[in-house]
């Protein structure tokens, strides 16, 4: 029997034994308040209550029977886990029945349910946390096993490439490790793009955003802010298209006008690109900031006689810097991470360099390229993918918890 | 030393202020210019290079189900038009005539699509060697040959040759990821809002527990690929490639989004109606289920649709669990092999082929007019709902 079989008869022979156990308590509450008993819940409460008794082992038992196959700690046949875990609900069920009478708080008992239920799914996200920190340390650790940390983190060249031949099974053609894994071409195409990008999406997000929360009318706000927002909804692989196929000709057109030699995957066109889809997250961010300063701070100014800008540039804009840092700060970890528009627009070939026209390479792209061949999943070359990834992730990660350390700083201050 | 800033407005530090006031309000104003510039010059740009793949030329041919059409369908076209019609179009020739033997000798006439570097020169994109333009052009004058509007982009799917490709089964297979993504993510996401939102007591775990969704919210998407890869598939061993995976990995990373707009939905719900209920001796659950939910919902829809919008503009993650096949045929089944619109145009552009360059940015006009009307179906349903208390 296959797994999905197997769940659709449980699912099913589940879903029947609840109507049956729903059916029945209720109807024994009922009949039991028909005969002037005064029950302590209402019949509903003790039509669930057999319900509960019936589906949490059945559905636990056959839950973890699956986690043990899965982890390989034992195997049991699925008929076995089937008939296993509906013989628990049965016995689950008619304990549960017998359980109801006019003193039993059935009503309690739901609560309390519900309330596990509710909060094993709040657990979840705690598990993703735990599985992706686990998954991408343990495959990072099998890399490490094979090339050294001080290689990975300090190293120059990147060239995994010929880890390729030697899973071809003609190692003999490459010279003894002559595969480098060198990470730091890749995190300065990383920094470098993220950079451009910044430079782009800074002056025009926090610009944007002092238009519409200092001079404009809540009806050009209303039209303004909307539009902004159209650009963060546009998918990066659009980006991405956009990138390759229409500014990275114009900026090697305009480049060659300036007698320079641009490559046509050089890295600013990714980087302006990549900036334009963080313009609405600075905007945002920083148009909620700003108009989250007191009216009072403003008319104070005012009544000193600067002028609106001047109020903005000298009052404004220092009480509203740790918000708009942290908005920076988000936009740096979107495009510290961000894979689309630089796999599509930007190159392939590590390159440690300073010229933005020329083409780099990012963390993300090796990420891609390294996962998408027909490698061995144990070759170094798939596994540096997730030694990146550990990069990526722990960077982001703290770019992210300090951007929410100085936002709750701001709200302490103001509120 | 600092002047008195007193005086008329003919005092030309004074003037000099208000110059700096109006450059300034200029700077604000030509930066939301700047980026609405963008926004204008990306979309004609893709519409420009998009449209002309909803329509497709056609040459009327007259098929002649002769003994050689029976083993290699360009048989069936006359010889001096074997150039242009498409090797696709009469690909299936062979196969129809031995189901059907009655075929086998007879001529109908049929219009059929060309092939693309034709179909390029037809709409002006391409150029062709002299001799073949110029029986395309006569084609062209004797009406034999169309331009019809492309029905074919909506119905078929992935092909070699570009004339045929269409987003068929991309189409199929986004849906098949975001019914995955939905099932999973839905349940979990609202009910771990209402644990966060109306039970859980103020601790450490529920502390711990939200710096986390917050964090998952931020993580960069290609991370969840990873995930995806290392869980799914090598723990878990479910079929690469499938809409399951992509849909789980999605799930996990749309999960904080509908946590986040449910909690903020259950917020909105004034504390009045909870005291009211808990008064007339509801249960919390009680309280939750019949009181708070029902008033939150077109809040939490708004944020599932957004999250959705959001799962299916998303690629990164999907190629790192393989979700780049080369997929002609739609997936029948969430494990079968499937692709996504996104990782379709993603295919696309990389072709080198010009044909395909059209193909991707019709691609994204489609993704993009999904993606905005679902956006704007949850700005409607948000306004429609909108309540003051």
């Amino acid at each position: 029997m296959s797994i999905a079989t197997t769940t659709l008869l449980l699912m099913a022979a589940i879903a029947g034994l609840g109507l049956i156990g729903f059916r029945w308590g209720r109807g024994k509450a009922l009949a039991a308040m028909a005969s002037g008993i005064s029950m302590h819940s209402r019949p509903q409460q003790y039509g669930w209550y057999p319900v509960i008794w019936m589906g949490l082992p059945a559905l636990g038992f056959a839950l973890g029977m699956a986690l043990l196959s899965v982890t390989g700690v034992i195997a049991p046949a699925n008929e076995v886990v089937l008939m296993v875990s509906l013989a628990a609900g049965a016995v689950g069920l008619s304990l549960g029945l017998r359980a109801i009478r006019p003193e039993l708080r059935a009503r309690n008992a739901l609560d309390r349910t519900i309330r596990w239920l509710l909060l094993s799914a709040a657990l979840i996200s705690i598990f993703t946390t735990i599985a992706i920190v686990l998954s991408i340390l343990f495959e990072a650790m099998r890399f490490f096993r094979e090339v050294s940390v001080w290689e990975f983190v300090t190293g120059t060249v990147w060239s995994p490439g010929d880890t390729f031949l030697e899973a071809a099974g003609r190692g003999d053609e490459v010279s003894e490790g002559s595969s480098f894994f060198g990470s730091v071409p890749l995190f300065a195409g990383t920094f470098m793009v993220t950079g451009i990008a910044m430079a782009t999406a800074l002056p025009i997000g926090l610009l944007s955003a002092i238009f519409m929360s200092e001079y404009a009318t809540p009806r050009q706000r209303g039209i303004a802010k909307p539009v902004l927002e159209i650009l963060a909804g546009i998918p990066t692989v659009v980006y991405g298209f956009f990138a390759a196929i229409t500014v990275t000709p114009i900026i090697v057109d305009i480049a060659e006008f300036f007698g320079l030699d641009a490559s046509y995957s050089n890295i600013l066109s990714p980087g302006i690109v990549m900036g334009i889809m963080i313009i609405p997250f600075i905007s945002s961010l920083s148009d909620d900031v700003i108009n989250s300063i007191p009216q009072s701070l403003r008319e104070g100014a005012y009544a000193l006689g600067t002028t609106h800008s001047e109020t903005i540039k000298k009052v404004i804009l220092p009480a509203a810097l740790p918000g708009v840092i942290s908005a920076f700060l988000l936009g740096v970890s979107r495009a510290l991470g961000e894979t689309m528009i630089v796999v599509m627009a930007a190159g392939v070939r590590p390159n440690l360099t300073w010229n933005p026209l020329e083409d780099m390479t990012t963390v993300t792209v090796s990420i891609v390229y390294s996962l998408t061949g027909d490698l061995a999943f144990d070759s170094p070359q798939t596994l540096s993918a997730f030694a990146l990834g550990l990069v990526l992730f722990t960077v982001t990660l703290m770019l992210n918890l300090l951007s929410t350390y100085l936002v709750r700083r701001f709200k302490q201050k103001y509120d | 030393m600092q002047r008195r800033l007193t005086g008329s407005a003919n005092d030309p530090l004074i003037r000099a202020r208000y110059r700096r006031e109006a450059r300034f309000r200029g700077y604000s104003i030509a930066a939301l210019f700047v980026a609405f510039g963008i926004i204008i010059a990306f979309f004609t740009d893709i519409i420009g290079q998009g449209q002309s793949a909803f329509w497709r030329t056609e040459v009327k041919v007259t098929l002649d189900y002769n003994e050689r059409a029976e083993r290699i369908g360009q048989f069936a076209v006359a010889e001096d038009l074997r150039d242009i019609v498409s090797r696709g179009a009469v690909r299936g020739i062979p196969l129809e005539i031995s189901n059907n033997p009655e075929l086998a000798g007879i001529t109908r006439e049929a219009w059929v699509p060309v092939k693309s570097t034709i179909d390029q020169y037809v709409k002006g994109k391409d150029e062709l060697e002299p001799a073949l333009a110029r029986q395309v052009d006569a084609l062209l004058a004797e009406g034999v040959m169309r331009t019809t509007f492309n029905w074919a982009f909506f119905t078929s799917g992935d092909s070699k040759l570009p004339e045929l490709a269409g987003i068929f089964s991309a189409a199929v297979g986004s849906i098949l990821v975001l019914a995955v993504t939905l099932v999973f993510a839905f349940p979990i996401g609202v009910m771990s809002a209402i644990y966060l939102e109306e039970f859980a007591p103020d601790n450490k775990l529920t502390q711990a527990i939200e710096v986390n969704i917050n964090n998952l919210a931020a993580v960069p998407s290609i991370i969840f690929g990873l995930l995806g890869l290392a869980v799914f598939i090598n723990t878990l061993g479910v079929p690469r490639s499938s809409a399951l995976v992509g849909g789980l990995t999605l799930g996990l990373m749309t999960l904080p989004i509908i946590i986040i707009s449910t909690r903020a939905a259950l917020r909105s719900v004034p504390d009045p109606i909870r005291l009211g209920a808990f008064a007339m001796g509801c249960s919390r659950w009680q309280v939750v289920r019949d009181h708070v939910l029902p008033l939150s919902l077109p809040g939490i829809l708004t944020g599932t649709i957004i999250g959705l919008a959001q799962a299916m503009g998303e690629t990164a993650p999907l190629i790192i669990v393989g979700m780049i096949a080369y997929i002609p045929e739609a997936p029948s089944s969430i494990f079968d092999s499937a692709t996504v619109l996104p990782a379709q145009i993603f295919t696309w552009a990389g072709e080198p082929r010009q044909a395909f360059s059209e193909k991707t940015a019709a691609g994204i006009m489609v993704l993009l007019a999904i993606l905005l009307t679902l956006n704007a179906t949850a700005v409607l349903l948000r306004r429609k709902f909108e309540r003051r208390w």
